[in-house]
């Protein structure tokens, strides 16, 4: 059984439809990106997922029927959300965003600390005060720390210096080959997800049009959706 | 610039060293004063809970101030004229003993909290500050027309309640009663917001999506925060009637909600002894500016826009030179 399977997925904004249909399966320890130009309903289908936008069509997440739970209770699940544009808790310390929201599991705060050596010189800073950089890590090792089996990161790489992209890429693979953890991973930038992703989807219009295993993503189909 | 621990420290022997020297040059209207101060700090940090921790600026505090007030007027009331509280299933009689009635203060409180809270949690901003207002009117009205115990004219205990192996008559034993309780209070404060709870309710003032969106339920948090004020308030209730011997439907007023505000706004918001410093202030500026005639609320109004417009830390903004936290 996948861990998370969605089809049909339906939702909008008020009157403004965003997703007209999206099916989406992500299966226990895979890497999954979710490929797509601007707003073709990316964060829009994470958003749906972790229930903070209301939708129709089916969601199952291992095995619960998540259509009518609150977004707390879809995080608990074992749900983990870092969302676009680094959202840390500002006047928080960087260890108190990760006290306040810790559960119990594999993952604990001196783990996350060692996985980012970066915060633990930051421990005792707040973290509004951290680099665009630090901050993203903070709030990936905030979503692990809450022991997800989904973790879900969106444009987690965005506006970053090239050598922290790569680090926080280096540290996507280093989940996936040590953890297990299953990854749902939106990014503009198609070669570093050829490199960690096993399967995509892309989006079009609020349509998944395509679904299949990375290797056969060819050039034709990329030029014609994503335009690269 | 002196930091923030310091003049903590600097305001919390003041707070004790002066009613302590009333005591030797023998002035008890000092120590009366200082105890109304400790009693209204005690009310301010329960409120700061809520509001500085939790971000829920409640207009209604004075509900379980009043409660709290209450709970000690009717089980004394009770006592003073051997007359049992009920009789039907079980006999309950007055009582004038402090830790009972501080016991009964908290339990009443935070139930009244637990109850406001389950309804007017569901919204925010202003129509939080309408709904927690409308609750506060409702007990305030409610207080006022229920004859049993004084209605309007409130109920006047004769002997203050004791508190064992003390003589709670005795201003500078009542004060050292309230003070060791405030010093309490302010020593789990300063645990609860250094809590995983209290780490929790801060991360939900800054973004409630970003809360639920690690798995944290917004609003049971902020319940959590409003019972847990709401006790704090209760107890303060209880002592402040005690100190005055004397229960009156004002201890509901929304005034009273108020004033709880401005301490802490004075103090300075979100600080853990910011409300222990506003309820000070206002206590000396309310003896030292009354002498002016009825008049004095007009200066303190100036002050209080002077402290908003311009030094938005409050007290502690301006001595420790940091105007947020």
């Amino acid at each position: 059984m996948s861990l998370l399977s969605i089809s049909g997925l339906v939702a909008s904004y008020g009157k403004s439809q965003a997703l007209f249909g999206v099916d989406l399966t992500i299966e226990a320890g895979q890497v999954v990106a979710l490929m797509g130009r601007n707003g073709m309903g990316k964060t829009t289908t994470v958003r749906a997922i972790c229930r903070m936008i209301g939708s129709k069509g089916s969601m199952v997440f291992a095995g619960t029927d998540i259509r009518r739970l609150a977004s707390h209770q879809v995080a608990r699940l074992g749900i983990g959300l870092v969302p676009e544009g680094r959202r840390a808790f500002r006047d928080l310390t960087v260890r108190e965003n990760l006290i306040a929201v810790s559960r119990p599991g594999h993952w604990d705060i001196d783990k996350v600390v060692a996985l980012f050596p970066r915060l633990s010189e930051r421990a005792d800073q707040l973290a509004g005060s951290l680099s665009g950089g630090e901050q993203q890590m903070l709030v990936i090792g905030r979503a692990l720390v809450t022991n997800p089996r989904l973790l879900i990161l969106d444009e987690a790489t965005e506006g970053l210096a090239p050598n922290i992209r790569r680090e926080i890429w280096v540290t996507v693979e280093q989940l996936k080959r040590e953890s297990g953890l299953s990854i749902l991973v939106i990014d503009k930038s198609l070669s570093e997800l050829r490199a960690v992703c096993d399967r995509a989807t892309i989006l079009e219009r609020g349509r998944s049009i395509w679904s299949g295993a990375m290797g056969d993503l060819d050039s034709e189909v990329s030029h014609r959706h994503l335009g690269v | 610039m002196i930091s923030e621990k310091a003049l903590n420290a600097i305001l919390m022997s003041l707070l004790f060293c002066v009613p302590l020297w009333a005591w030797v040059s023998d002035e008890p209207f000092t120590i009366t004063l200082a105890t109304r101060a400790v009693i209204f700090a005690l009310a301010a940090v329960g409120l700061n809970v809520a509001l500085g921790l939790g971000g829920l600026v409640s207009l209604g505090h004075a509900v379980f101030f009043g409660i709290g007030g209450y709970a000690m007027g009717i089980l004394a009331f009770h006592a003073q004229t051997y007359s049992p509280l009920m009789e039907w299933p079980f006999t309950i009689s007055g009582t004038k003993l402090m830790p009972v009635i501080w016991l009964m203060a908290i339990l009443f409180s935070g139930a009244a909290a637990f109850i406001i809270g389950l309804l007017s949690l569901r919204t925010t901003g202003v129509y939080f500050i309408m709904i927690t207002l409308a609750f506060g009117q409702m007990f305030f009205f409610f207080a006022i027309s229920w004859p049993a115990y004084g209605g309007e004219d409130g109920l006047s205990i004769y002997i203050r309640n004791s508190f064992p192996g003390m003589n709670t008559l005795d201003p500078i034993q009542f004060f050292g009663i309230c003070f060791a309780i405030l010093s309490l209070v302010l020593w789990l404060n300063v645990r609860l917001v250094k809590s995983p709870f209290g780490l929790a309710l801060n991360a939900a003032r800054q973004s409630s999506e970003r809360v639920e969106a690690v798995g944290l339920d917004p609003f049971r948090l902020r319940l959590i925060a409003l019972v847990i004020s709401g006790m704090i308030c209760g107890l303060a209730g209880a002592l402040f009637a005690d100190l005055n011997r004397f229960v009156s439907p004002t201890m509901f007023s929304w005034q009273m909600s108020g004033e709880l505000i401005v301490f802490i706004v004075l103090g300075g918001l979100g600080r853990t002894f910011g409300p222990v410093a506003g309820a000070t202030l206002f206590v000396v500026l309310e003896h030292a500016l009354g002498g002016i005639g009825e008049y004095f609320l007009f200066f303190l109004g100036l002050l209080l826009l002077v402290v908003v417009l311009f030094a938005r830390g409050g007290l502690y903004g301006i001595i420790t030179g940091r105007a947020d936290r």
